[in-house]
């Protein structure tokens, strides 16, 4: 038997494939939109991956450090270090702000790593170029999407810092590229005051008698070098023992040292529920909006196309062709304009993808559930044309 | 043995109450097969409703018709699939061609026997016998959009004959042809008419055309009345 809606698609191939490509641009946004889902959600993974910890030890009743401020004292991190388990414990600072290199400047977000090297937790597991930092100041390793080089200088806060290494995929949740420097040199841009405010601090704090007392010999000078100087850092990143129970080690943490944990699970959790929630159910009400939109136009063009051929269908009905035979037409016709469309957008995505500046992740099983969502759609929207089709009068061919 | 078509009291009312309006009033009719016979009558006289009436597209009111030896109406349709029975036993030929514009001559002539489950180098084989006894088998692989007028109507002549109906409606097939190809058509419906003992059945208006017929049903306001034609013979092509 005759495929009439290969036929009739063969015929006019021109009107499909251009009514597929057309289609398949929305698809396209819409597998896009989605990945741009995916790849918030992978942000926030790589950056747990990334920063090599199996706890997060932050200021007592916040969500730090990514999610929340979180403030603790730089010294905390040993008595975490001596506790039973724990393999490793290193302090570290997070702060994103604008990184200026020459003319221009980059939204990053400034890491900074304990000394020691690589392999601890805050350091990046990799580089693309270059070495690691070795120095104690004024080195920096920058993920390639800052767009810095190797020998780069750049200038965070009043301080200029050499990229000596590249590194890739070291985001923040929020798809920001990290830049590492030694966490001295972070702790300072972070928490250090600008000279005027300090001089400003120093005057207030000559000014006050409680501080400035005559009989109390070095009092004043105690007092100004202690607040020009802030022992705190953002989180401890910790390391277990293998085969150690996270929350064993969690506990008594929470108990004695009077501070919040988190495990990957629960950071996971605050990262992906929390931090990226509004965005997730900003990007679901756009894949909605695209779905319905999509859906909307595949049956007005299954509809015209359908209109177009009004006479025909008479005669079909009219020589005695079945029901089915005509709305199979008109269902595969929909579901060929779907699969056209579905092809065009992959492919679109695919090569859209990386020019976008966050990450983009398109996932095969996010390409799949579109594909099937895609025919669905289709064959929802067919459904119209399908009405009308077998509310065609037969008599219609028949003049008069 | 009981062939072509036979209609007897045929009527067709549409509306009720108030509104009712009868269409066709006690129509009886009767082409045997071989015959073309003419139905001819002024805009809105029922040319139209007995058409559909006759092609089972519309239910008539009250009456009998037999087609070839069924009785296929009797104050009721008597057969359950309308849809098999205008494919298999009636063929339409129409004002405009209205050939299947994304399938070929042949194909367009072989789709019936395909739908009725012939398979499809056999229903081909068949549309290409037809065609050939049209005159346009050289055009079997063309479109309809590159065939001519008259191309077009032959090709869907032999669509109307292809399952070989002991009877075709013909509506206007003439209409929007000149009087040269409106006289080949004729003819062709007449050779095909004898050679396959089909009975047919030709609306129409055209002057051109009433001559030929051996036997004119004439319609006004829903009545029939036969007279014989002229039946003036028809020139060799």
């Amino acid at each position: 038997m005759i495929s009439l809606a290969g036929r009739d698609i063969l015929h006019s191939w021109g009107k499909f494939i251009f009514t597929g490509i057309g289609l398949g641009l929305l698809i396209g946004v819409t597998l896009t939109m989605a990945g741009v889902y995916r790849g918030m959600v992978d942000d926030g993974k790589v950056l747990l991956d990334n920063s090599g910890a199996d706890l997060w030890v932050v200021q007592q009743d916040t969500l730090g450090p990514y999610a929340e401020s979180s403030g603790i004292p730089d010294t905390l991190w040993r008595s975490v270090r001596i506790m039973p388990g724990v393999a490793d414990a290193v302090n570290v600072t997070y702060l994103t702000m604008q990184v200026r290199q020459a003319e221009r400047d980059v939204r990053a977000m400034v890491v900074g790593v304990h000394a020691g090297g690589p392999g601890i937790p805050g350091w990046p597991p990799y580089l693309l170029a270059g070495r690691q930092i070795t120095r104690g100041h004024y080195e920096a390793v920058a993920d390639i999407a800052t767009g810095f080089t190797l020998g780069d200088e750049i200038t965070i806060r009043r301080h200029r810092y050499q990229v000596v290494g590249l590194t890739r995929r070291m985001v923040s949740s929020g798809g920001d590229p990290m830049v590492f420097i030694p966490l001295k040199d972070a702790q300072e841009a972070q928490f250090l005051k600008d000279n005027d405010a300090i001089l400003r601090q120093r005057r207030s704090t000559a000014a006050n008698p409680q501080f400035n007392r005559p009989a109390v010999p070095g009092l004043l000078e105690a007092v100004t070098a202690s607040q020009t100087h802030n022992p705190s850092v953002n989180a401890v990143l910790v390391r277990l023992l293998p085969g150690v129970s996270a929350h064993d080690v969690a506990e008594p943490i929470r108990r004695w040292k009077h501070l919040t944990v988190y495990d990957r699970p629960q950071m996971e959790a605050i990262l992906i529920g929390k931090l990226i929630a509004t965005s997730s159910r900003q990007i679901g009400m756009f894949l909605v909006i695209l779905a319905l939109v999509s859906a909307a136009i595949v049956a007005f063009i299954i509809y015209t196309l359908t209109m177009d051929k009004i006479r025909e269908i008479a005669v079909l009905k009219l020589i005695g062709t079945r029901n089915r035979t005509i709305a199979g037409m008109i269902l595969q016709q929909a579901m060929v304009l779907g699969l056209i469309g579905f092809v065009v957008g992959k492919i679109s995505a695919t090569f859209a993808a990386p020019m976008f500046p966050k990450y983009v992740l398109l996932l095969p099983i996010d390409s799949m559930l579109g594909f099937l969502a895609v025919m669905v759609i289709c064959v929802l929207a067919s459904v119209v044309a399908i009405r009308m089709a077998l509310n065609v009068d037969p008599a219609e061919a028949i003049g008069g | 043995m009981a062939k072509g078509i036979h209609i007897e009291g045929l009527s067709k009312r549409y509306g009720s109450g108030d509104t009712a309006f009868l269409a066709l009033k006690d129509v009886n009719m009767r082409v045997e097969p071989g015959e073309v016979v003419g139905l001819i009558g002024p805009s809105g006289s029922g040319k139209s409703t007995l058409l559909k009436c006759l092609g089972a597209v519309i239910d008539p009111t009250a009456g009998r018709m037999t087609l070839g030896d069924d009785v296929i109406f009797d104050n009721g349709w008597k057969v359950r699939d309308l849809r098999a029975l205008r494919r298999d036993k009636i063929g339409f030929v129409f004002q405009a061609p209205y050939l299947i514009p994304f399938l070929d001559v042949t194909d367009n002539v072989a789709l019936l026997p395909m739908l009725a489950g012939m398979p499809d180098a056999q229903a081909r084989a068949r549309a290409l016998e037809l065609l050939t006894a049209l005159d346009v088998q050289h055009r079997a692989k063309a479109m309809p959009s590159q065939l001519s007028g008259g191309e077009q109507q032959r090709v869907a002549i032999a669509r109307g004959l292809v399952n070989r109906p002991p009877v075709i409606l013909a509506d206007e097939p003439t209409a929007p042809l000149d009087s040269v190809r409106a006289m080949a058509v004729i003819r062709i419906l007449n050779e095909m008419a004898k050679r396959f003992e089909t009975a047919v059945i030709v609306v129409t208006h055209d002057e051109k055309i009433i001559p030929t017929f051996q036997r004119i049903y004439h319609i006004r306001d829903g009545v029939t009345h036969e007279e014989a034609g002229e039946g003036r013979a028809l020139s060799p092509p």
